[in-house]
């Protein structure tokens, strides 16, 4: 590795910190010691078993959704509908969790998962043949199905799922044998984040060890080209935004069966929004989403220590996230640049495809 | 039509008018931006910071119209940064948007908590509706105005001017030239990045417009994430509006009788979860998009960065 390629790898690295310094000044507005708070952020998501396992459950979302818009990325679509496709996801894993069985776990389990992932694929199938046949770009039209995502549950579980008598919307409890079971004894901790690293190497190989992962890649880098080479560029198209939705689709599935294991309305807080940020600052690299899927994770569940002990607002963190994927957007272009008055051949456009 | 099936479909056109202007603000300057070659995904949180900015500049400032011009400013200097990042630097488009967005969401989110609830500002002065003596004596027109704020008259002047600038002066044939090939624009010596530029910073501008109106015109304080996705519905009205700005408008109405249905189910009860019709604009966009408007074909230059030293 040369230092110019070890300084590109470092990148992400770099956004990263200058918006966490530059959140510091959001802090420091909210009358707040900034070193004290951060201090308390990073103990209240590491120090203990407890934030440990805060952290794990806010990194799986992450991670599956993450892992969904990166596949997308790779094939140079914007899926910027996780969020609708988690809700959707996290609708079918309840319905197989509520209504079919009683089976095994191990059955329950992957039947409500493969429920959710086709859910969440047939939710960004839509978008990807309305891309195809009427050229409508899949940003807007995943934009309007995450808010009709978010109702068509808001609908169902103030109607046909109720709970009798509940307070809120929210649906009976699942059969325990679609739960996903706890790792860490004593706290919310599940499962679901084995099932995501096991994904992300699966769809590591998928990109980057078979014909058709080749082929996603191919269509992201120049579509035209894969054309010319005999890619179906159509079908590689609907495949990746299948996957990526069903991806993003086991994030709402592993929030319902492994959480909160009953269907609530508006359970996600915005992870699919996340998701977007996590898979650009991977570089659109399962490996690399990992890293910051953990990375967005902790910070999810430090700032809830960080608003109670210094009173500072846990949308500090929107904001130092906003930061750090335009910090990342204009430093790869400065690299671009870069590569082009050396003379030397653009890197491949993959992790920022336009 | 009896006289109060009448005042209830005025009530509704009023409603209509009401809930179109912020996302109709929007979608015209997303067809600025987009006719000039950038995709302004940041108009969903240029519009909050507006909205913010308004309600602030209103309570602060002094009054409704200053805290609209805080809006547009707030919204023109996001713009400028978009253009920053996406003219100069040549970055993503649709990420750099996405990056403004969540920007926005968390720093609005931020100041209402810290600034405004410690202050205990609830509500900020806000556009009055019309009332010229003898207004509502007038038939129709009059009870319709008694019931709009200025900035709905506004916007609907606004239109047809954007249109006159765009197809009937040279700025206008220098805008469209740029975002369809910026080669030839630069060719005939019209500076591509300075276009690009203000048309951005013209969309932040309208947007955030857009998001005064939301808390100066609508309700009269600011609230979390209170443009709640109406800036992505102006991107849709702008594609089912042809990258027109007559044509984004009346799109924007379309959706803005949507909102307003829902708001009249809601009210009316009618027994149906409040989720359906809440539904209602998000699925009409997509029914457009899917089916109803010929194949949607965008300026030929947006999203693309444009080098001046490539070939």
């Amino acid at each position: 590795m040369t230092i110019r390629t070890a300084i590109l790898r470092l990148l992400p690295l770099w956004a990263v910190l200058s918006s966490l310094m530059l959140g510091m000044g959001f802090v420091f507005l909210a009358g707040a010691p900034p070193l004290q708070a951060y201090e308390d952020l990073l103990r209240g998501a590491l120090a203990d078993k407890f934030g440990l396992a805060t952290t794990l459950v806010k990194t799986t979302p992450l991670l599956f959704a993450g892992l969904g818009v990166a596949v997308a990325l790779r094939a140079g679509l914007i899926n910027i509908g996780a969020e609708g496709q988690i809700y959707l996801g996290g609708l079918a894993a309840a319905l197989v969790g509520l209504y079919v069985g009683p089976f095994p776990q191990i059955v329950h389990v992957s039947l409500a998962m493969l429920a959710a992932f086709v859910a969440g694929g047939m939710w960004a199938l839509l978008p990807a043949v309305l891309r195809l046949r009427r050229g409508v770009s899949e940003v807007i039209t995943t934009l309007l199905m995450n808010y009709i995502g978010l109702y068509v549950v808001g609908v169902v579980v103030s109607g046909p799922l109720k709970e009798p008598r509940a307070p809120y919307p929210f649906s009976p409890p699942l059969a325990p044998s679609a739960f996903l079971p706890t790792i860490i004894p004593a706290t919310d901790a599940h499962a679901g984040i084995i099932i995501a690293l096991v994904l992300a190497i699966l769809v590591y190989i998928f990109l980057e060890h078979t014909p058709a992962g080749f082929q996603v890649r191919m269509v992201g880098a120049n579509p035209s080209a894969a054309a010319y080479a005999g890619v179906n560029v159509g079908r590689t198209v609907v495949l990746a935004m299948v996957v990526s939705g069903g991806l993003a689709g086991l994030g709402g599935a592993s929030e319902v069966m492994g959480l909160k294991h009953r269907l609530f309305d508006a359970f996600s807080p915005g992870y699919g929004y996340d998701a977007i940020v996590v898979a650009f600052l991977g570089a659109g690299q399962p490996l690399g989403v990992i890293a910051t899927a953990g990375f967005f994770g902790a910070l999810r569940s430090g700032a809830n220590v960080m608003q109670r002990s210094q009173g500072v607002p846990v949308a500090v963190i929107f904001a130092i996230q906003g930061l750090a994927v335009l910090f990342l957007a204009a430093s790869l272009a400065v690299r671009r640049r870069m590569f082009r008055w050396s003379g030397r051949p653009t890197p491949s456009a993959e992790a920022n495809p336009s | 039509m009896s006289h109060v099936e009448g005042a209830i479909v005025l009530a509704y056109l009023a409603a209509s008018l009401r809930m179109a202007t912020p996302i109709g603000l929007a979608a015209l300057g997303g067809v600025l931006s987009e006719r000039s070659g950038v995709l302004n995904i940041g108009l969903e949180g240029m519009m909050l910071t507006g909205a913010l900015a308004g309600a602030m500049g209103s309570y602060f400032l002094g009054g409704p119209w200053i805290g609209t011009l805080a809006a547009l400013a707030s919204g023109m200097l996001l713009g400028a940064g978009l253009a920053g990042l996406t003219v100069t630097l040549g970055t993503n488009q649709i990420v750099s948007g996405v990056g403004i967005n969540l920007f926005a969401l968390g720093f609005t989110t931020v100041v209402e908590r810290v600034v405004l609830r410690p202050a205990g500002i609830e509500t900020v002065p806000a556009f009055a509706r019309f009332a010229a003596p003898g207004l509502r004596a007038v038939p129709v027109v009059g009870p319709l105005l008694a019931s709009l704020t200025p900035l709905v008259l506004v916007t609907i002047a606004i239109a047809p001017l954007l249109a006159i600038f765009l197809y009937r002066t040279p700025w206008g044939l220098a805008l469209r030239a740029t975002g369809e090939v910026p080669r030839a624009a630069d060719t005939a010596g019209i500076n591509v990045f300075f276009v690009r530029y203000m048309a951005v910073a013209a969309s932040g501008a309208l947007a955030g417009a857009g998001g005064a109106f939301l808390s100066l015109g609508q309700l009269n304080l600011f609230s979390e994430n209170m443009t709640a996705g109406r800036g992505f519905i102006a991107l849709a009205a702008v594609i089912l509006g042809k990258w027109d700005p007559i044509g984004a408008l009346a799109a924007a109405f379309l959706f803005g009788a949507a909102e307003a249905l829902q708001l009249f189910v809601q009210s009316y009860g009618f027994g149906v979860p409040y989720q359906i019709p809440s539904m209602l604009p998000y699925v009409l966009a997509l029914a457009v998009l899917a089916g109803f408007v010929s194949r949607a074909v965008p300026p030929a230059a947006e999203g693309i960065p444009y080098q001046q030293e490539e070939r």
